[in-house]
């Protein structure tokens, strides 16, 4: 069976984000970008079922600009088989990026998507639910593990109590959470495989879908510091601080 | 404005969160209906009843919703749509799996997680771990929006409650099943409410240390969480994970025990009124964060710090 899987290139999550001074956005330039953490372990799991002889192929998609060849690249590394660039420069807010990746559906029927909970810079977690809804396909969001039989895929999510399980008709959305794997590091030889696995780049116009943003960001800042702190000394002086100065106790 | 806030529930109560909603919803504007739909939820559509601000309760019930599946709770949302300006859900795990979903079948973009309104169509929502506060304007004609519990206050009660209304059911749309939860059962209150919270991480070093925690929590009345290193390593299940894609807090105090400092925790602690961090490394990220710090074993100062209480 074919799997999309979509990778998103963000700013690395090590490095704290920056404002820029005019207040207009976040600065990008000349930060590290990696692939969002979430798409690595969505890209691992369709591998990895690859690896099971569940997957015949698997589709890497990303939407932005040139530079996320480099992303698909890395998803290609991995081991999926292709990768879609549908590019673009503008900002795409999910709604734009569940339409786009509706019309590559489409063209593509793969069975299976799997796609990262949330990007961890816009942070929206919207994405993998809004293509279900397009689709009108079955999602599971935020799946720890999932195995297909036959024509269901039998999903556990990570919920606010604890687990779920849910079986979904395929073809089906579904989104991964943290512990859904542990994404492999690319190896230098799949790194150069990666390279001659074939690439398309394609514009949103060309698929017909309308991305224009729907919120206008009025202003990004950072948020207000905490104060600085207090070293205490010893386990008394900690009791003693949240007490009579914190009053918390 | 006309506001449609969607309650989430485990028919035992309402979860942390609505309050704080219906007090994001009342900014909106305008009046505020709850839905609350589930399987035998009757008494969470009367405890949504009491709740100030609320001026009618839609209650929904069929089998169908026991599982709270997206696909049917969008299926019943999406046709009500047109008597309200908004649809706004707390960012539970409920809100975060379902309202996209409806915003999609409505063709507007989700504003999630906000943190402030600033009027009807504009909100500001934290970006990248919360390091970054976005204002965000909508043009839809419906706004869609997930509301972060920790920016807004919980409502009061209301003089008398509201009345509640039968919603028939939409139909079973027939395909996911749900097939049952594994959920972890405490006397210890609710993370994402809890006055207190002692928080473990990778410091902690096995499952067993945790009995530590619960010694100190059990002194202070308080709830138990973990930092994603503690989950990953198994210490502890997954409901019990702080941080920017687990649950956020901002309890009165947070003890954080054996946690380096993430930037992804603390995107989930770093809104708590006063913080604590107890760590042998004197480098440890969190004591930038904390209100006080005590450099020190946590396998020496908890036990310590429970017995001096």
């Amino acid at each position: 069976m074919k799997v999309l899987v979509t990778v998103k290139r963000v700013i690395d999550p090590q490095v704290k984000a920056r404002v820029k001074s005019d207040g207009s956005g976040v600065e990008t330039a000349n930060v590290k970008m990696a692939m969002n953490p979430f798409c690595e372990i969505a890209v691992e799991q369709a591998v990895r079922m690859k690896e099971a002889g569940v997957v015949t192929e698997i589709v890497a998609v990303s939407i932005g600009v040139p530079q996320c060849q480099e992303t698909l690249r890395t998803a290609m590394a991995m081991g999926a088989d292709r990768g879609i660039l549908v590019e673009t420069s503008a900002e795409v807010q999910p709604l734009g990026i569940a339409k786009v990746l509706k019309a590559i559906v489409q063209k593509e029927n793969p069975r299976l998507v799997i796609m990262g909970k949330q990007g961890v810079d816009d942070d929206n977690n919207q994405s993998g639910q809004m293509l279900a809804a397009l689709l009108n396909w079955p999602q599971a969001s935020f799946i720890s593990a999932i195995a297909v039989n036959g024509d269901n895929a039998d999903c556990v999510r990570e919920v606010d109590s604890g687990l779920e399980k849910l079986t979904l008709k395929l073809p089906a959305v579904v989104t991964a959470d943290l512990r859904l794997n542990e994404p492999r590091y690319v190896t230098l030889p799949n790194i150069m495989k990666a390279k001659k696995k074939p690439l398309e780049v394609v514009k949103p116009e060309a698929l017909g879908v309308d991305v224009a943003p729907r919120l206008k960001i009025l202003k990004v800042q950072e948020p207000p510091r905490r104060g600085a702190g207090v070293k205490v000394a010893d386990v008394k002086e900690l009791v003693a601080k949240l007490k009579n100065e914190a009053k918390v106790i | 404005m006309a506001v449609l806030v969607i309650a989430d529930h485990d028919n035992a109560h309402l979860r942390p969160g609505v309050t704080n909603t219906i007090t994001a919803a009342a900014r909106m504007g305008g009046e505020i209906t709850v839905l609350v739909a589930g399987h035998q939820c009757g008494a969470m559509a009367q405890a949504a009843a009491k709740l100030a601000g609320v001026k009618k309760v839609l209650h929904c019930d069929a089998p169908h919703y026991q599982g709270f599946l997206a696909e049917n709770l969008a299926a019943l949302i999406v046709p009500l749509a047109a008597g309200y300006t908004h649809i706004v859900a707390p960012a539970t795990g409920l809100g975060k799996n379902v309202m996209p979903r409806v915003a999609a079948l409505l063709d507007v973009q989700q504003i999630s997680e906000i943190s402030a309104v600033e009027s009807p169509d504009t909100f500001v929502r934290p970006i990248y771990a919360g390091n970054v506060l976005a204002t965000v304007q909508s043009s839809d004609r419906i706004k869609v929006v997930t509301v972060r519990a920790t920016g807004f206050d919980a409502a009061g009660e209301n003089a008398s409650p509201a009345p509640i209304e039968k919603l028939a059911p939409a139909a079973d749309a027939g395909v996911s099943k749900f097939n049952g939860q594994e959920v972890h059962k405490s006397d210890r209150p609710e993370l994402t409410a809890a006055r207190i919270i002692v928080s473990g991480g990778r410091g902690m070093g096995s499952a067993e240390s945790f009995k530590l925690l619960d010694a100190l929590a059990d002194k202070l009345g308080a709830a138990v969480g973990a930092s994603r290193a503690a989950v990953d390593s198994g210490f502890v299940p997954n409901d019990y994970q702080v941080g920017q894609t687990g649950k956020i807090v901002a309890p009165e105090l947070y003890i954080a025990v054996g946690i380096s400092g993430a930037i992804q925790h603390l995107a989930g602690m770093k809104d708590s009124k006063v913080i604590i961090a107890i760590n042998k490394d004197a480098e440890a990220p969190i004591f930038a964060v904390a209100n006080y710090w005590l450099v020190e074993d946590l396998f020496k100062a908890v036990p310590e710090l429970t017995a001096e209480l």
